[in-house]
């Protein structure tokens, strides 16, 4: 596909999205759904105000924290799973039916143990965010082609040099893949705790808004949300498919 | 069962235990954890007194409302799309950036289009199940291999024929991935939407609790929602494995 055909089909998805978004406007009313327009010059001066950036501050952070955590676990997790097979056998449908499971209800746990605290929230973002990880780190471990593992003991590589030089570089497609999957889903983590319970952060603003009636603030911050995960996703992918195509 | 098996329960079974046992030594404060027993304790004296069945009966009533909604329309869609080439291509970057998309943040935009009650949460369970079968009907009729599109045109098969005899038994194992995909996401949409914010709910009795500080409730109701998850989806991979085992392809 060319680059302007990629272009186009954007603008026609944008274009299709303004429009329902004006329908819909159109039918229930402006004190439910405000119009595009005056939305998006709300977000024009919303966006440069001190309370966005304080909020949008608090769930960076949160976010940036509970990322490393959820990358750092779910990699150690996977890596260890992967290698040593019996832990994966054993551990693998746990990890999955943990997966599927409606995380959101644990969160009174969270808070009950962290409070409202960061901690909270960072936790609870991991906790979504290390699943997918560990799972498609072990996948990829798995994969790989028994006779790569062979010449690494031919030629007496240690654990750790067999982890960097050999395990590393040939996992690196599909795990990077799972970094991706779980990037989106430790900032939905991040984001149902704000909504849940939090006195700031993008979530926090989102349901304040609603509970105050202030339809454009709700729908400008959902939508730089929205917009954020969407650009960051589309970086990732295109990694993704680099590396994937590389190999 | 065989060996993993039993080494997976002696695990899960410890793990419960030693929450049990600090629990109980009072390693673990009371009021943040309960012991596992008392939490099945209060489970079953919750589902006796009847308090919560109206509330989980809704929840669970909505789940499957938006299974069935998803997996039918999404199916409906699925084959529509993968027979317009150009609309697909059109969706494929919608496709590829929906789940990247923290969904709930369009929650409260839901409520104030159609205010608090059960709709909102239905489309909720609706929208983070219906692309995944979107996806999962595309990838199965993608992959129906074209000797079999052939086999129906030597035999003279009608369209009907040919999508009822030969596309969708070739694609089924991908749709059976959809439904389960369906399952779960319904499961996490709605009750993540009651979590949240809902007139009632088995999500909001939860949230009700842990704001009344009634732990063995909120734990009882916890345990409720992970052991009919779990059962529900081990029942699908089992049945997912029958399947696989009958067309001769095991996967592990």
């Amino acid at each position: 596909m060319t680059a302007t055909q990629r272009a186009t089909d954007a603008l026609i998805i944008l274009a299709l999205m303004l429009l329902a978004w004006q329908a819909l406007h159109q039918a229930v009313g402006a004190t439910a759904l405000p119009a595009p327009l005056p939305t998006l010059s709300y977000l024009a001066k919303f966006l440069p105000t001190a309370r966005f950036a304080a909020n949008a501050w608090a769930t960076l952070v949160s976010f940036f924290y509970a990322l490393i955590l959820s990358y750092a676990l779910g990699l150690a997790i996977g890596i260890w799973m992967g290698i040593h097979r019996l832990s994966g056998a054993v551990g693998e449908p746990i990890l999955i039916s943990l997966y599927t499971l409606p995380k959101v209800t644990l969160y009174p746990v969270v808070l009950l143990i962290f409070g409202l605290s960061v901690s909270g929230r960072v936790t609870f973002g991991a906790m979504h965010g290390v699943l997918p990880v560990a799972l498609l780190t072990m996948n990829a471990i798995r994969n790989i082609p028994p006779v790569y593992l062979k010449s690494a003991r031919a030629l007496r590589l240690s654990r750790w040099q067999t982890v960097f030089t050999v395990l590393l570089p040939a996992t690196l497609p599909e795990v990077v893949s799972g970094l991706r999957i779980g990037f989106s889903l430790t900032l939905l983590g991040v984001l149902l705790a704000e909504m849940f319970a939090a006195k700031q952060g993008l979530g926090f603003l989102i349901i304040n808004a609603m509970q105050l009636l202030q339809g454009e603030e709700m729908i400008t911050v959902t939508l730089v949300l929205f917009v954020f995960a969407a650009l960051a996703n589309m970086l990732l992918l295109a990694i993704d498919h680099r590396l994937h195509r590389r190999v | 069962m065989n060996a993993i098996g039993w080494i997976r329960l002696a695990v899960i079974g410890a793990a419960v235990g030693a929450l049990e046992l600090a629990s109980r030594s009072g390693l673990i404060d009371h009021r943040v954890v309960i012991a596992p027993s008392e939490m099945a304790d209060a489970l079953v004296r919750l589902l006796i007194s009847g308090q919560a069945n109206g509330q989980i009966a809704l929840t669970f009533g909505i789940v499957i409302a938006a299974v069935l909604i998803s997996v039918v329309v999404g199916f409906a869609l699925g084959a529509a799309i993968h027979a317009l080439p150009r609309v697909r291509q059109t969706l494929e970057p919608l496709f590829a950036t929906y789940y990247a998309v923290p969904i709930f943040i369009f929650y409260p935009v839901m409520i104030a289009i159609f205010g608090l009650s059960v709709i909102p949460i239905l489309l909720m369970g609706v929208l983070t199940a219906l692309v995944a079968m979107i996806i999962a009907t595309l990838n199965g009729l993608d992959r129906i291999p074209r000797v079999l599109m052939k086999v129906a045109r030597v035999h003279r098969m009608g369209r009907l024929q040919t999508a009822l005899r030969v596309s969708l038994p070739a694609a089924a194992p991908h749709l059976f991935t959809g439904i389960k995909l369906a399952v779960s996401y319904a499961f996490i949409g709605v009750i993540a939407s009651e979590f949240l914010l809902a007139p009632a709910g088995l999500g909001r009795i939860i949230s009700d609790a842990y704001s009344d500080f009634d732990n063995r409730r909120m734990y009882a109701l916890m345990l409720l929602l992970i052991v009919v998850a779990t059962l529900v989806n081990m029942a699908l991979h089992a049945l997912d494995q029958r399947w696989a085992q009958r067309r001769g392809i095991v996967r592990p």
